[in-house]
C-alpha cells in the first residue's frame, strides 16, 4: 500500500513537471510568426509515416541507421513492459498483463532480446561518439561541452534502465525458481543471468523492487531531462515531420507585405489590405526578414526544438565542407539557445548555459549578429543538401533566407558585389552589367556562325 | 516573339534564354546549340529578345524580396501580354523560379528545362543524337545542378539524354539528392567566396577529375558520404573524359575548377544541348 502512494506521487509529479516542460516550450514555439500551411493531411500522414515511424531518411548512412534503429524499435515495444509497471505500481499488481498467455511469452521474450540488442547498440553508439569520434558528431564550434555530454548521458542512462529491466527480471525469476512456482512469460536473457544472483530471498525481493523502482524512477527522470536534451527529437521527430514544407525545396516562401507593395507600385489602384494591428487597433511595425529568433516562423522554431544534433546538414553542406564559417546545425542550435535566452528558459537544465558557455553572447541580443554572423548567412549557397539530409525534415535554409532578409530589406548590409549586383538587375535587367540591347547578340552570331 | 505576335502568330514554346544565355560568352554557345536543336527538329519557338529581364533569381536567393518581386511582375506581364503558355529554359535558376515562384505572384505557365525537353525529344524519335560527333567509349560524369536536383527532382532526364549518347557515363560519388553544389548558387555566382580552406568549385572539380580518372582512392573520406550511398568504383580511365552539365553557373563553375586544376586540354565541360547539338552534327 504505501509502495502504491509512493508511486502514484512519485509518477503524478514526474508527468506534471514534465506536462509544466512542454507548455513552456509550446509558448516559446508560438512566438514565431505565422505561416500558411498548404498541403493535404493525408500527403502529411504519409510523411510522418514514412520519415518520423519508418525512419526513411536515416538510411541513407546504414551503419548509424541499423544502430539507431534497434534503440528505436526497442524503446517503441520496451514501453508496453513500462505499461505493465505502471498498472502494477497503481494497483499494487504483480505483472499484471500475464493473463495474455503465451502472447505475454512472445512479449517477455521480445523485449529481453531487444533489451540486450539495445545494450550492444549503445555500446557502439558510444564507440562511435567517443573513441572512434565520428567527425559530424564532435567537431564544430556549436558542439560545445553540453551537446557533447548530453549525447553520451542519453547512452548511460539507457544502459542503466536496461540493467534495471534485467535486474528486475532475473531477480524475479530466480525468485520463482526458489519458490518452486512458475513465472508467468519467457526470459530469454535474465534465464541465463540467474546464476549471478544470490540464493537468498529477501536479497532477491529487494533486488527485484530496486530493478523496478530504478526503471520507473529512470524513465520519468529522463522524461524530464528530455526537453533540455537533443532526445526531445524523439517527442518532436513526429509534429515536425507532420509539418514539413510540402513544395518543391526549390520553392521559397514570398513576402505578402512586399507584394502588395510592388502591386500599388505597378498599379496605382490597386487596393493594398490593411496590415495587422495591436490590441490598441494600431497598425503593427511589420520586419522585413529575421533579426530575431521571434521573427522566424513557429516552423522554424518547431525545426530547432527537433534537432538531434547529429550534424548530417552540417557533414554535406558544401560551404561547411570547404572550410567556411557556415554550419546549418549551429544555425538551427543558436535558434533554439536564443529563444530560450530571449524568453524564459523553461527546462531544468538549462543547455545553453552548461559551464559557463552562453554560446556567442549576443551584443545587441538578437539572434542575428548576437548569435549568427553575417559571415556564415552569406556563404550560404542554398543548395539544399542541408534540407535534403536531415533525418527530421528541418529546413535550415528557409531560417537563412529570413535573415538574408532582413540583412538586406531593413539594414542593407549586404556584401558590396551583391548590391552591385541589386543596382545590375535593377538597372539592366541581368544581374551583369550589360546594357539590354545586348540581350539578342548571341543570335547575330548564330546567323554569323551558319554563313 | 514581338514580330511573331505582329503577325498574330502564337509559338508552340518560348525559349526562355536567361541572363546567363544571353550575356556569358561560354553560355552563349549553350543557347546557340540548342536554337540549332529547335530548328533541327522544326519546334515553332520564340524567344523575347530585349523584352526578356532577369527572373530575379539571384535577387531572392541574396534577400532582395523587392527586387524579385519588381522582376516577377513585370516579367508576368509580358509573358501574358504575349499569351505565353509554354516557356522552355536552359538554365534552372530561371526554371525554378518561373515554375515555382511565378504562380504566386499571378504567372502561370508550363514550365520545362531544356534537358526535359531534349529527353523527350530523344524518346519521341524526332532527335537520333548520331550522324555528328561520337561519343562511344567516351567518360563522362554529370554534374547535378542543385536547382534541377534537389530543388525540383529532375535526376533521370539528364542522364537519359546522357545514356542516348551511347558514352560511357560514371556517377561521381555524391551524385543526384546527395549532390554537392558547384558553388555559385544562391547569388554566390556576384561575389567572393566567404574565407575557408578552398572554393567549392574546386572541391567539386576533383571529384569530378578523381571519377573521370577511375581514381577510386581519392574518393575516399568525401564529407557527407559516411557509407551505403557509394556508386560503384570506376574502373580506371585514361585522364580525359567530359564533365556534362545542365546550368550556366554548374558550367562557369566546372570550367573554372578543370582551369584551376590545369586539366583543359583533357578534360572538357559541356552543356547537355551542346552534346546532343554535336552528335546529331549541328556543330557550332
Ligand atoms: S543550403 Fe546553405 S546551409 Fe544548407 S547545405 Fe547548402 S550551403 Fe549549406
Ligand atoms: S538540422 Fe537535422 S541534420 Fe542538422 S543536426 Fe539537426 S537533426 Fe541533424
Amino acid at each position: 500500500m504505501i509502495q502504491q502512494i509512493l508511486f502514484l506521487l512519485v509518477a503524478a509529479l514526474g508527468i506534471g513537471l514534465f506536462v509544466w516542460q512542454v507548455r513552456k516550450i509550446r509558448a516559446n514555439i508560438l512566438k514565431g510568426k505565422d505561416r500558411v500551411m498548404g498541403g493535404s493531411v493525408s500527403e502529411r500522414i504519409n510523411k510522418t509515416l514514412l520519415v518520423a515511424f519508418g525512419q526513411q531518411k536515416m538510411f541513407k548512412r546504414i551503419t548509424p541507421a541499423l544502430l539507431h534503429l534497434v534503440v528505436y524499435v526497442g524503446f517503441l515495444v520496451i514501453n508496453v513492459e513500462v505499461i505493465e509497471i505502471m498498472i502494477d505500481g497503481i494497483f499494487g499488481t504483480h505483472r499484471a498483463l500475464s493473463f495474455m498467455g503465451p502472447v505475454y511469452d512472445v512479449l517477455m521474450a521480445t523485449n529481453e532480446i531487444l533489451g540486450a540488442l539495445v545494450i550492444v547498440a549503445v555500446v557502439a553508439l558510444w564507440w562511435r561518439r567517443n573513441v572512434q569520434k565520428v567527425h559530424r558528431l564532435s567537431a564544430g564550434v556549436e558542439m560545445r561541452a553540453w551537446p557533447r555530454l548530453d549525447g553520451n548521458i542519453i547512452l548511460y542512462v539507457e544502459i542503466v534502465l536496461m540493467t534495471a529491466l534485467f535486474t528486475m527480471n532475473t531477480a524475479d525469476l530466480k525468485l520463482h525458481q526458489l519458490e518452486g512456482v512458475d513465472l508467468p512469460g519467457s526470459f530469454p536473457i535474465s534465464s541465463l543471468l540467474v546464476g549471478l544472483f544470490p540464493e537468498n530471498v529477501t536479497a532477491l525481493h529487494a533486488l527485484e523492487r530496486v530493478g523496478w523502482w530504478l526503471h520507473i524512477l529512470g524513465i520519468l527522470a529522463f522524461l524530464n531531462y528530455l526537453p533540455s536534451s537533443k532526445h526531445f527529437h524523439i517527442i518532436m521527430a513526429f509534429p515536425n515531420v507532420y509539418y514539413t514544407r510540402l513544395v518543391p525545396q526549390g520553392q521559397f516562401s514570398n513576402v505578402d507585405s512586399i507584394t502588395h507593395e510592388v502591386k500599388a507600385m505597378m498599379d496605382p489602384s490597386y487596393q493594398v489590405p490593411a496590415g495587422p494591428v495591436d490590441a490598441d487597433g494600431n497598425p503593427v511595425v511589420q520586419r522585413f526578414g529575421a533579426k530575431d529568433a521571434d521573427d522566424l516562423s513557429w516552423l522554424n522554431l518547431l525545426n530547432a526544438y527537433s534537432c538531434t544534433e547529429c550534424g548530417r546538414c552540417t557533414s554535406v553542406c558544401p560551404a561547411n565542407i570547404t572550410g567556411k564559417l557556415l554550419s546549418p546545425r549551429k544555425i538551427i542550435m543558436d535558434t533554439r539557445d536564443r529563444i530560450e535566452e530571449k524568453y524564459e528558459s523553461p527546462l531544468i537544465f538549462r543547455p545553453n548555459q552548461y559551464n559557463g558557455e552562453i554560446g556567442a553572447e549576443s551584443e545587441d541580443g538578437s539572434l542575428v549578429r548576437g548569435k549568427v554572423t553575417p559571415e556564415e548567412l552569406w556563404a550560404c549557397t542554398t543548395c539544399n543538401a542541408c534540407v535534403e539530409a536531415c533525418p527530421v525534415n528541418i529546413n535550415p535554409l528557409d531560417s537563412i533566407v529570413e535573415m538574408r532578409r532582413y540583412l538586406v530589406l531593413e539594414e542593407s548590409a549586404a556584401p558590396h558585389s551583391l548590391n552591385v549586383m541589386f543596382s545590375n538587375i535593377e538597372n539592366n535587367g541581368a544581374p551583369w552589367a550589360f546594357s539590354p540591347s545586348d540581350r539578342f547578340n548571341w543570335a547575330e552570331e548564330l546567323y554569323v556562325a551558319e554563313k | 516573339m514581338a514580330d511573331l505576335a505582329a503577325r498574330g502568330e502564337q509559338p508552340e514554346v518560348l525559349f526562355w534564354v536567361g541572363c546567363a544565355g544571353a550575356f556569358d560568352d561560354r553560355y552563349k554557345r549553350v543557347t546557340r546549340a540548342f536554337v540549332r536543336i529547335l530548328e533541327h527538329v522544326g519546334v515553332k519557338y520564340a524567344v523575347l529578345g530585349m523584352e526578356e529581364s532577369c527572373t530575379g533569381d539571384p535577387a531572392k536567393r541574396a534577400g532582395n524580396e523587392f527586387l524579385f518581386q519588381m522582376q516577377a511582375m513585370q516579367n508576368i506581364t509580358t509573358l501574358d501580354g504575349y499569351a505565353i503558355k509554354t516557356i522552355v529554359t536552359a538554365c534552372p535558376h530561371c526554371f525554378n523560379t518561373i515554375k515555382n515562384e511565378y504562380p504566386a505572384l499571378g504567372g502561370n505557365y508550363e514550365v520545362i528545362h531544356h534537358s526535359t525537353f531534349l529527353q523527350q525529344l530523344i524518346n519521341e524519335g524526332r532527335v537520333k543524337v548520331q550522324g555528328g560527333e561520337s561519343y562511344k567509349g567516351r567518360r563522362i560524369t554529370f554534374h547535378d545542378s542543385c536547382y534541377l536536383g534537389r530543388a525540383n527532382d529532375i535526376y533521370e532526364a539528364p542522364r537519359d539524354v546522357l545514356a542516348a549518347l551511347d558514352a560511357d557515363l560514371v556517377e561521381m560519388k555524391r551524385s543526384k539528392a546527395n549532390g554537392l553544389c558547384c558553388g555559385a548558387g544562391g547569388a554566390q555566382m556576384w561575389k567572393e567566396p566567404e574565407p575557408g580552406k578552398k572554393d567549392i568549385n574546386i572541391e567539386r572539380t576533383e571529384e569530378a577529375l578523381a571519377t573521370l580518372d577511375g581514381n577510386a582512392a581519392a574518393l575516399e573520406n568525401l564529407y557527407g558520404v559516411e557509407s551505403g550511398n557509394a556508386g560503384a568504383t570506376p574502373a580506371k580511365g585514361n585522364g580525359n573524359g567530359i564533365i556534362a552539365v545542365s546550368c550556366p553557373f554548374c558550367m562557369t563553375m566546372m570550367s573554372d575548377g578543370v582551369k584551376n586544376k590545369e586539366r583543359e586540354s583533357s578534360v572538357q565541360v559541356f552543356d547537355l544541348a551542346e552534346l546532343v547539338a554535336s552528335a546529331e552534327g549541328l556543330n557550332a
